[in-house]
């Protein structure tokens, strides 16, 4: 008896460490956000909710020049959420049409552009930041949604995740459609995609808080305020409490940081097993 | 000595399901115990809860009378052969055979030399030193026994060892396990749903039913002298025929049908009649009448089945009633057959409890 | 391949082409672009350029503030690689052991992925920050003389620290994906050979999660190596002295701020390849996956 407990009791510790070591830092960032600037400057950070939260967030979402120049956070909120939304739904519909025309196509181009595709992942944006901002500029795209999505969503990851999963499904499929006298549209539309959907759903997942937290791109190709994405301005603001000045506003700072870490917490917390699963499978 | 003592066994699970309600067992050294039940039964529980894999509840067992409630899996002394074989996908053949009693610290030359020893009593001498997934299921199945047997164990356990290997296969096995056993000595329990294996492996047997043993002895003294309703209906193949009945003082009734032969039994409860089919025969007089349905010819017999003429079965899944017969008998479908049966070869039980009163 | 396909002649191409045109745009064209420009030489106001062969490359690549950030960058990875993989690896193994609050222990270390880096970096730099961080208070308070302004290795620590905690939520979740893929009755037979858990964990546990520890180890040097890159941008920006700095980082400086476009363009390339070494090596070697 003694022993099972000894380990049960160190395990569980183990875990709760872990835990405390994965959260602490959101919840302090989350409780120093409901406190006055004046408070943060004295006592350092807050561990315990403090009185001034929907002062500080009202102020920083919806007020001009509340947290940024201009631009408010609700704005900048949305600016997030066009990019998550439109980067993991262009994601999905690029992916699954290639992945869906190498698997299930015989044609002459097939296995070069498959290579094409392949080397996306030699390519990582990192490596092709200079040019690709240049590119952008020049066909006029920069500050814009278009600009900031449609260079993201052509990597690899996608169709080789839907490339495989095609191939897992049988080929009796196929024949039986065939058939039955379906078109290669009609095939896709009404047979393959109400199959992939829980695939579908993952992917949308992962591909949105992957999107959501975008940072290099979205930092070179926005120069206006008003363009800024809530991970943007995270940078942004980094630099207004540097240049120090006046009182710097660390609750806001923080609030900041709650907004833009809450919407893609929520969504990998909701859809838990949807997101593990996307993740698991897609990077395969 | 090796003998096993289970008393007041219980197993509640955390979320309420009761797997094992009240079970107490004595295992004699050398034998060999077959558990056997429907699915969910509970026979695997107590497999399992004797080599230390699952919690008891309450109650304790005793292997050659030392408590072994608290005693982790590694120092009960049992080995187990698992139903998918659980061998260690990353180790050779050799490496899971020694793996156990390497951690036990034994010198490496006399775990060479048991391994060996077992591997060839096996049969698997020359696959040592292959990797799991290069061998065959009946080969795996062998080195789950050798890895078993190397440990020199008091007690054997299987859970189901057979199940996933084919037919013919597991005739063989069966053969082999049964020698093996008698050839060392080692009490074992062995866990099936599968009545064959069942029969002809037990020196005792133990039916197991929602948690709680039916009956336990010697596998014909089960066939012969079913204690209730269930062991009689589990045990024999083909299944054996029920009918519903009413005692009307002198005779058991049913709709058209009325049988004597029987007394003393109660006249205001609903009882069960059952009637193996290999002691029906077409003598007279007629007792029950047949209206031939299908002919199952297996070769050396015939087991006909129909509907019962003026009685309903008891069995909610059987809607037939089985004749056993010789090669040559074969009824036209659709014809009435007039059969007989002795009424001392007959059981009686009671419908509510199962009990047998006859 | 499938074995049944269609053989229409111009759907997979209408099907594979906006894939193939964004590739060609804003992949292929800049790759190419960088190719090209890391052997130019701009002047300040890049009016004119020079083609100068692989002088950026002796320039830029070789120099010594590139070389540091190479070092960094390759302590740095192996320091995140291993640690992350390690604590990742110990709660994975004790959450999948509980059953009492299994359930809210897995969730609680896997939300972690959500956070981008560098809002991870904004909350570790601000936590420690010398006017209100409780961490450095807390290290000058034990004695370290903490300040990741001036020290190198304390800028070092500050930054592993945070890439870290990000990156532990998602070798968590490999990793307890991939011990439920260990079947059940291997570990109950090895819980009848083996008395003592430990040493059941590294016979028989830790060789069976090899495969998902080898892609780990892939996935998280290529996560320092690149995805940091939000988290230096907000914390210690290379500092002090480029003590920071790694490959990523490095051309971003060089390129945006310095307006060097050659020398960045040359690092690009440089980076270019060690992908592709990463690569290669991952498809060699995990791919063929060390399967049972």
């Amino acid at each position: 008896m003694q022993n099972i407990n000894w380990r049960l009791i160190s395990t569980h510790t183990i875990l709760i460490i872990g835990v405390l070591f994965m959260s602490l830092p959101v919840w302090v960032a989350f409780a120093t956000s409901t406190h006055a600037p004046e408070t943060i400057l004295r006592n350092g950070l807050q561990f315990w909710p403090g009185g001034h939260f929907f002062e500080t967030y009202n102020e920083v979402l919806f007020v001009e020049g509340g947290v940024m120049k201009k631009v408010t956070a609700l704005a900048m909120l949305k600016n997030s959420l066009i990019l998550g939304v439109g980067f993991a739904v262009g994601k999905v519909v690029i992916s699954m049409l290639a992945a869906y025309a190498i698997v299930y196509f015989r044609f002459r181009l097939a296995v070069p552009l498959f290579w094409v595709i392949f080397m996306t992942l030699l390519l990582p944006l990192e490596v092709r930041i200079i040019p690709s901002f240049q590119v952008v500029s020049g066909l006029g795209l920069l500050d814009t949604h278009t600009g900031l999505i449609v260079p993201l969503i052509a990597s690899a990851t996608g169709t080789f995740f839907f490339r495989q999963f095609f191939r897992s499904v049988p080929d009796e499929l196929l024949e039986a459609a065939r058939l039955d006298g379906a078109t290669p549209w009609r095939f896709f539309v009404d047979i393959l995609i109400p199959l992939s959907k829980t695939m579908i759903a993952a992917i949308l997942i992962i591909m949105f808080v992957v999107g959501w937290n975008q940072y290099l791109w979205p930092l070179i190709m926005t120069t206006k305020e008003e363009n800024y994405t809530l991970v943007i301005g995270i940078k942004q603001i980094y630099q207004i409490l540097a240049e120090g000045g006046e009182l710097p506003q660390y609750q806001k700072a923080f609030a900041l940081t709650i907004l833009a870490t809450l919407p893609p917490v929520l969504v990998v917390l909701v859809f838990q097993n949807w997101f593990v699963k996307g993740l698991v499978e897609s990077e395969k | 000595m090796a003998s096993i003592e289970l008393t007041g066994i219980h197993k509640t699970y955390p979320n309420g399901a009761i797997a094992v309600r009240g079970v107490d067992m004595n295992i004699d050294d050398g034998n060999f115990i077959v558990f056997v039940g429907p699915s969910g039964c509970g026979k695997s529980t107590l497999l399992r809860m004797i080599a230390g894999l699952e919690n008891i509840t309450s109650g304790t067992i005793k292997i050659s009378d030392r408590v072994i409630n608290d005693v982790s899996p590694a120092d009960r002394d049992v080995a187990m052969v698992f139903q998918n074989y659980a061998l260690y996908p990353h180790m050779s053949v050799r490496g899971n055979m020694s793996y156990g009693l390497k951690n036990r610290g034994l010198p490496k030359t006399e775990i060479n030399d048991k391994v060996e020893e077992a591997a060839k009593m096996l049969r698997i001498y020359d696959f040592l030193d292959r990797q799991p997934n290069q061998l065959s299921g009946g080969q795996r199945q062998r080195v789950a026994m050798g890895r078993a047997i190397v440990r020199e164990p008091k007690v054997f356990l299987f859970d189901e060892p057979l199940s996933n290997l084919d037919a013919k296969l597991r005739v063989q096995m069966r053969i082999e396990i049964k020698r093996l056993q008698r050839r060392m000595g080692v009490t074992s329990i062995y866990v099936t749903h599968d009545q064959t294996e069942a029969m002809t492996l037990a020196d005792s047997l133990a039916v197991i039913n929602q948690g709680k043993i039916e009956q336990m002895g010697p596998p014909i003294e089960l066939y012969e002298n079913p204690a209730t309703l269930f062991v009689a209906s589990f045990i024999g193949l083909p299944q054996i025929n029920l009918i519903n009945v009413r005692f009307d003082g002198k005779k058991l009734n049913n709709g058209e049908v009325s049988l004597g032969g029987f007394k003393g039994l109660p006249t205001d409860t609903d009882l069960v009649l059952g009637i193996r089919p290999d002691t029906l025969s077409e003598a007279k007089p007629a007792k029950l009448k047949l209206r031939v349905d299908l002919v199952e010819r297996h070769g050396a017999e015939n087991l006909i089945y129909g509907t019962l003429i003026g009685a309903d079965i008891a069995d909610e899944d059987a809607t037939e009633f089985c004749f056993k017969s010789d090669q040559h008998d074969l009824p036209d479908i659709g014809s009435t057959l007039k059969l007989n049966f002795d009424p001392k070869q007959a059981f009686v039980f009671k419908k509510s409890n199962g009990e047998r009163l006859v | 391949m499938k074995r049944v396909q269609f053989e229409h002649s111009s759907i997979p191409y209408l099907f594979i082409a906006p894939q193939i045109l964004i590739i060609f745009v804003f992949f292929l064209w800049p790759a190419a672009q960088a190719i090209y420009q890391s052997f130019l030489l701009e002047d300040a106001f890049g009016l004119s350029s020079q083609f100068v062969w692989f002088r950026n490359y002796a320039d830029t690549v070789f120099s010594d503030s590139w070389l540091q950030a190479a070092g960094f960058t390759v302590i740095f990875s192996v320091l995140v690689t291993f640690l992350s993989i390690g604590i990742a690896l110990l709660l994975a193994v004790k959450a999948n052991e509980v059953i009492r609050g299994a359930s809210t222990y897995k969730t609680t270390l896997m939300w972690a992925y959500a956070i981008a880096p560098p809002v991870a970096g904004l909350m570790g730099n601000l936590m420690f920050h010398p006017l209100i961080g409780d961490l450095y208070k807390f290290l000058n308070a034990i004695g370290w003389d903490f300040d990741h302004k001036l020290n190198a290795f304390d800028a070092g620590f500050v930054v592993v620290l945070i890439s870290v905690w990000k990156q532990v939520s998602v070798n968590f979740i490999f990793f307890l994906s991939g011990l439920q893929g260990i079947p059940k009755s291997v570990t109950e037979a090895a819980t009848l050979d083996c008395k003592s858990p430990t040493r059941r964990f590294w016979t028989i546990v830790f060789p069976l999660l090899a495969p998902t520890t080898f892609f780990l180890m892939v996935i998280n040097i290529t996560y320092a190596f690149f995805e940091t890159f939000g988290i230096i941008d907000t914390t210690t920006r290379g500092a002090p002295g480029g003590a920071t700095n790694t490959l990523v980082f490095k051309v971003f400086q060089d390129g945006f701020r310095g307006a060097d476009l050659g020398g960045s363009s040359a690092q690009s390339v440089v980076l270019m390849f060690i992908v592709l070494a990463l690569t290669v090596f991952q498809f060699r070697f995990i791919e063929r996956k060390v399967h049972y």
